[in-house]
C-alpha cells in the first residue's frame, strides 16, 4: 500500500501536464469510445460526429457549460461516472430502473424501439420461438442484454455478449451469428449501409417496460442535482425553441423524441 | 464483391481525411507517450523498490514483497481494470485527507500511473537482481573511501549495476510498449483502440489491424536497436560476456 | 577493519527469514483486518449465484492455458531448432516469425484473427459452405490459435538458445558413437536442451495465464468474462474484480507449485 501511495505522489508529480485543474467549470461528457452511427462515431479526423454530438452540443450551449467529449469503454461507462471519471454519460443509455439504483438520468431526450435483425433468406420472427435454436447476439451492458436473457435465453442456441456493437453486426455479416438485437435506430443504420446488405429487420421485440426503460436520457451521478437540473432545463428549452427539431432532420425523417 | 472496401483501398491511410492515417499516428503518439511515461515511473518505482528489498526495515521488505508477487501474479489486464477506476479514487482520496482539493486526473495520468505501477513490479526484482550481481568489494571500497550513502549510489551502485540490468530493462521495455494495448479495454484512445475504431467505421478489418502491427512491429525493431547501442556502451570496460 | 575509521557500518546481509517473525505477526494481523474489511462491508451476496458459472470459466481458462501450451510447446521445438541448425530460408522465416509475434501486442493479433478473418468471411459467403464453417463460426478456435502461436513464438526464442547451449562435445561424442543425425538429434540432442529449457516453462506457462483473459474480448466466455458478466449485472466495480485478481493469484500459485514439484522429479545432470 505504501508503495502504491508513493507510487500515485510520483505519478502526480510525473505527469502534472496531464491535470487540467478543478477551477475551470468543465464538464466532462462519456461517450462509448466505439462507432455508434448515426448517434456518436469517430470521424477520420478524430472528431465525434452523430445526432448524439449535436444534441449533446446544443444543451452545453443552452446550459453554457464547456463540455469536452471524453470517450470510454462502453462497460465501464457507470464505473467511469461514479469514480468522477467523467460527469455525465450521453451514450445512448434508457432510463431503467436497475441503472437508477446506482446512477442518475436526466429526463428523456429520445426514445427507440428494439429491434431484431438477421440475414436475408433466413425468416423468423423476433419472438422466443422464431428465435429457438439461433446464436443471438447483443453488447454487453446492455438492456438487450438483459432482455435478451429474460426472454430468449431458454430458446436461443446461445447469446453471445460483444463489447461494442459495432462488432455484433460485424460478426452476423461474418455469418457467426444468426440474430442481433439492439436498438431499433441504429439497426437501420447499419442495414442502410454497404456492410449490412446482407441482412434485414426481423421486427421489434415485445415491449418489457421495467427491462426497456422509458426513453434514453442523460446519465448523471446520484446527489448532482445542480447538473440534473440545468440539463433538464437545457433539454426542455431546446425542445421548446426548435433546436431539437432543426438539427435531428438532418439525421431522420420521422420524430425521434417519440411519444 | 465489394474488393475495395477490402485490403488494397490503401486511401483510407491518406493522412488527412477522409484517409485514417492522421487518427492512427494520433494514437500511436499517445500509445508512446503512454509507454515512456510508465516506464519512466516503473524505473522510479523499480530503484525505490530495489533499494528497499536490499536495505529496508523487515516491514518494508514484506510489504515489497507483497506487492512485487501480486503484481506479478494477477493478468495485466485485471490490473489494469483495477488501478484505471480505483488509481483515481486512491489519489483524490488522498489529497482529500491532506487537505488538498480534488483534481480532474486525465486518462493518460491515469494510464501511466497504471503501466508504471505494473512495470514498477518488475523493474524492482530485474534491478534487486542487477544490484546484488554487484561483487561487494566494488561498494565495500567506495565505503572505505568515505563515500555517503548517496554518493555510493551514483558513482559506484548505478553505474555498476547497468550491464547486468540492462537486458532485463531493455525486455520490460518491449513489455511496456505492447501493454499501451490493453489500455484499449478501458476506452483509453490509443494505437489498437483507435485502430479499432477506425475499422469499425470502415469495415476494411483487415487493413487497419495489418497497419497498426507494422507502427508496433517498427517501434519493436527500432528499439532492438537503440537497446543494442545502449547495451555496448554501458558494457564498456567489461571483458567479456556478463 | 578496526584501525581504520569506518564511516558506515559494512553491508550485513540479512539474517535468514523465518515464517513468524514479530512484525510478521503485526502485518497478518493487519491483513486480518483488512480482509475482514473487505469480507464485511463489500458486498457478496451475489457469489453464490454465479458460483457454477465462475467454476466453469476457470475450467475454460485452465483448457486455454493447458492446450495452447502444449501445442505451442510442440510448435516452439522446430521453430528453435531450425534457427540454430536449419537451411536458411528456414531459419528466417522461423526467426521473422517469432519477431512478429513478439514485436506486436496480443490484442491486436487475437482481433486481427478474429474480426479481420471476419471480414473476409462476409466478403466470400463461399466458405460458409465448407466443411470447416462449424468450427470458424466459434469464437474459441481463434483464441486457442492467437494464444497458442504467442506461446510458440516466446518459448522458440527460448528453444533457440537451449538448442545452441548443448555442449558441441556431447554432439561429438554422439557422432563418434556411430549415432545418425535422428538418433543423436532423438537421444542426446533434445533431450538435453529440454532440461535447460525447463526452467523458463514455469514463467512462460504464468505470463500464458496471464494472458488468456483477453480472449474474453472475442466472446469466449473465460473467468474474465463471468466475472464481466457480475460487474454487469450488479454495477460493483472492485468486488468481481477482487475476487478475479485472487481467483488468478491463486492459480499463479498452484501453476508455480506444480513446475517446482515437476523439476524436483526430473533428475537433472547438472544441466
Amino acid at each position: 500500500m505504501k508503495q502504491i501511495v508513493k507510487a500515485a505522489f510520483v505519478a502526480a508529480a510525473v505527469t502534472t501536464a496531464g491535470f487540467t485543474g478543478a477551477m475551470a467549470e468543465e464538464v466532462k461528457v462519456g461517450v462509448a469510445a466505439e462507432p455508434y452511427p448515426p448517434f456518436t462515431s469517430p470521424d477520420a479526423s478524430g472528431k465525434w460526429v452523430g445526432w448524439e454530438v449535436e444534441f449533446m452540443e446544443a444543451i452545453c450551449a443552452e446550459a453554457k457549460l464547456d463540455c469536452v467529449i471524453t470517450p470510454v469503454a462502453w462497460d465501464g461507462i457507470i464505473p467511469a461516472l461514479t469514480s468522477e471519471k467523467i460527469d455525465m454519460i450521453v451514450g445512448s443509455m434508457s432510463i431503467t430502473e436497475e441503472r437508477l439504483k446506482t446512477i442518475d438520468f436526466s429526463d428523456k431526450y429520445y426514445n427507440t424501439p428494439t429491434g431484431i435483425i438477421g440475414a436475408k433468406g433466413d425468416d423468423f420472427e423476433a419472438t422466443p420461438e422464431g428465435l429457438s435454436g439461433k446464436i443471438l447476439g447483443v453488447q454487453v451492458s446492455t438492456i438487450h442484454a438483459d432482455y435478451a436473457d429474460k426472454y430468449f435465453g431458454e430458446t436461443a442456441d446461445e447469446i453471445k455478449q460483444y463489447q461494442t456493437q459495432d462488432e455484433v453486426n460485424q460478426d452476423l455479416a461474418a455469418g457467426r451469428l444468426d440474430a442481433v438485437q439492439a436498438d431499433a435506430i441504429a439497426l437501420d443504420a447499419f442495414l442502410k449501409s454497404d456492410a449490412g446488405a446482407c441482412c434485414e429487420l426481423k421486427g421489434n421485440v415485445a415491449d418489457d417496460p421495467a427491462i426497456l426503460g422509458a426513453g434514453v436520457g442523460v446519465g448523471l451521478r446520484k446527489g448532482d442535482t445542480e447538473l440534473k437540473d440545468k440539463i433538464n432545463a437545457a433539454i426542455a428549452a431546446i425542445r421548446a425553441n426548435g433546436t431539437y427539431e432543426e438539427f435531428s432532420k438532418k439525421y431522420f425523417d420521422f420524430d425521434i423524441y417519440g411519444g | 464483391m465489394a474488393a475495395d472496401s477490402g485490403f488494397l483501398n490503401l486511401d483510407l491511410l491518406a493522412l488527412s481525411p477522409p484517409g485514417w492515417g492522421g487518427v492512427l499516428l494520433a494514437g500511436f503518439a499517445a500509445s508512446l507517450q503512454l509507454a515512456v511515461g510508465g516506464y519512466a515511473l516503473g524505473l522510479v518505482i523499480g530503484v525505490a523498490g530495489a533499494f528497499g528489498k536490499l536495505y529496508g526495515g523487515p516491514i518494508l521488505r514484506d510489504l515489497l514483497e507483497i506487492y512485487t508477487t501480486v503484481i506479478r501474479a494477477v493478468p495485466e489486464l485485471v490490473l489494469i481494470l483495477l488501478l484505471y477506476y480505483a488509481g483515481t479514487d486512491a489519489v483524490n482520496a488522498l489529497l482529500v485527507m491532506v487537505g488538498l482539493p480534488r483534481v480532474d486526473i486525465s486518462g493518460l495520468a491515469a494510464g501511466i500511473f497504471v503501466i508504471g505501477v505494473v512495470q514498477g513490479a518488475y523493474s524492482t526484482e530485474v534491478l534487486r537482481g542487477a544490484i546484488n550481481a554487484i561483487p561487494s568489494g566494488q561498494i565495500e571500497a567506495a565505503r572505505s573511501y568515505g563515500m555517503s550513502p548517496f554518493k555510493t549510489l551514483r558513482r559506484i551502485t548505478l553505474p555498476a549495476m547497468l550491464p547486468y540490468a540492462i537486458p532485463g530493462l531493455s525486455n520490460l521495455w518491449l513489455i511496456a510498449t505492447k501493454d499501451t494495448a490493453l489500455l484499449a479495454v478501458v476506452g483509453f484512445s490509443e494505437l489498437t483502440l483507435v485502430t479499432r475504431q477506425a475499422a469499425g467505421s470502415t469495415k476494411a478489418y483487415m487493413l487497419f489491424y495489418c497497419t497498426a502491427g507494422v507502427m508496433y512491429l517498427t517501434l519493436t525493431l527500432v528499439s532492438n536497436q537503440v537497446i543494442a547501442r545502449i547495451e555496448r556502451r554501458a558494457r564498456r570496460g567489461i571483458a567479456g560476456p556478463v | 577493519m578496526s584501525d581504520t575509521k569506518v564511516t558506515m557500518p559494512a553491508y550485513v546481509p540479512p539474517p535468514p527469514r523465518r515464517l513468524l517473525e514479530p512484525h510478521r505477526i503485526f502485518l497478518l494481523a493487519v491483513f486480518a483486518a483488512i480482509v475482514f474489511c473487505v469480507v464485511w462491508f463489500m458486498r457478496w451476496d451475489w457469489l453464490p449465484k454465479y458460483q457454477w458459472k465462475l467454476i466453469e470459466g476457470i475450467g475454460e481458462t485452465l483448457f486455454l492455458l493447458f492446450s495452447t501450451a502444449a501445442v505451442g510447446f510442440l510448435l516452439a521445438l522446430p521453430l528453435g531448432l531450425v534457427q540454430v541448425t536449419g537451411p536458411w530460408p528456414l531459419a528466417w522465416l522461423a526467426r521473422g516469425f517469432c519477431t512478429l509475434i513478439r514485436g506486436t501486442p496480443l490484442l491486436l493479433q487475437l482481433w486481427l484473427l478474429y474480426y479481420g478473418l471476419g471480414s473476409v468471411f462476409a466478403q466470400y459467403p463461399e466458405i460458409r459452405q465448407s466443411e470447416l464453417w462449424p468450427y470458424l463460426r466459434q469464437a474459441w478456435p481463434y483464441g486457442f490459435t492467437a494464444l497458442m502461436l504467442s506461446f510458440a513464438a516466446y518459448e522458440g526464442e527460448v528453444m533457440r538458445g537451449a538448442f545452441a547451449g548443448v555442449p558441441r562435445g556431447e554432439l561429438e561424442a554422439a557422432r563418434a558413437f556411430g549415432m545418425g543425425r535422428f538418433t543423436m538429434f532423438r537421444r542426446i540432442w533434445l533431450p538435453r536442451a529440454f532440461y535447460r529449457a525447463l526452467p523458463t516453462l514455469s514463467g512462460e506457462t504464468v505470463l500464458q495465464l496471464k494472458s488468456t483473459p483477453l480472449v474474453a474480448t472475442i466472446t469466449v466466455v473465460d473467468v474474465y468474462a463471468v466475472i464481466s458478466r457480475v460487474r454487469q449485472d450488479t454495477y460493483l466495480t472492485y468486488e468481481p474484480l477482487l475476487l478475479l485478481a485472487l481467483i488468478y493469484m491463486c492459480l499463479t500459485g498452484i501453476l508455480v507449485l506444480l513446475f517446482r514439484f515437476l523439476e524436483n522429479r526430473i533428475p537433472s545432470r547438472g544441466a
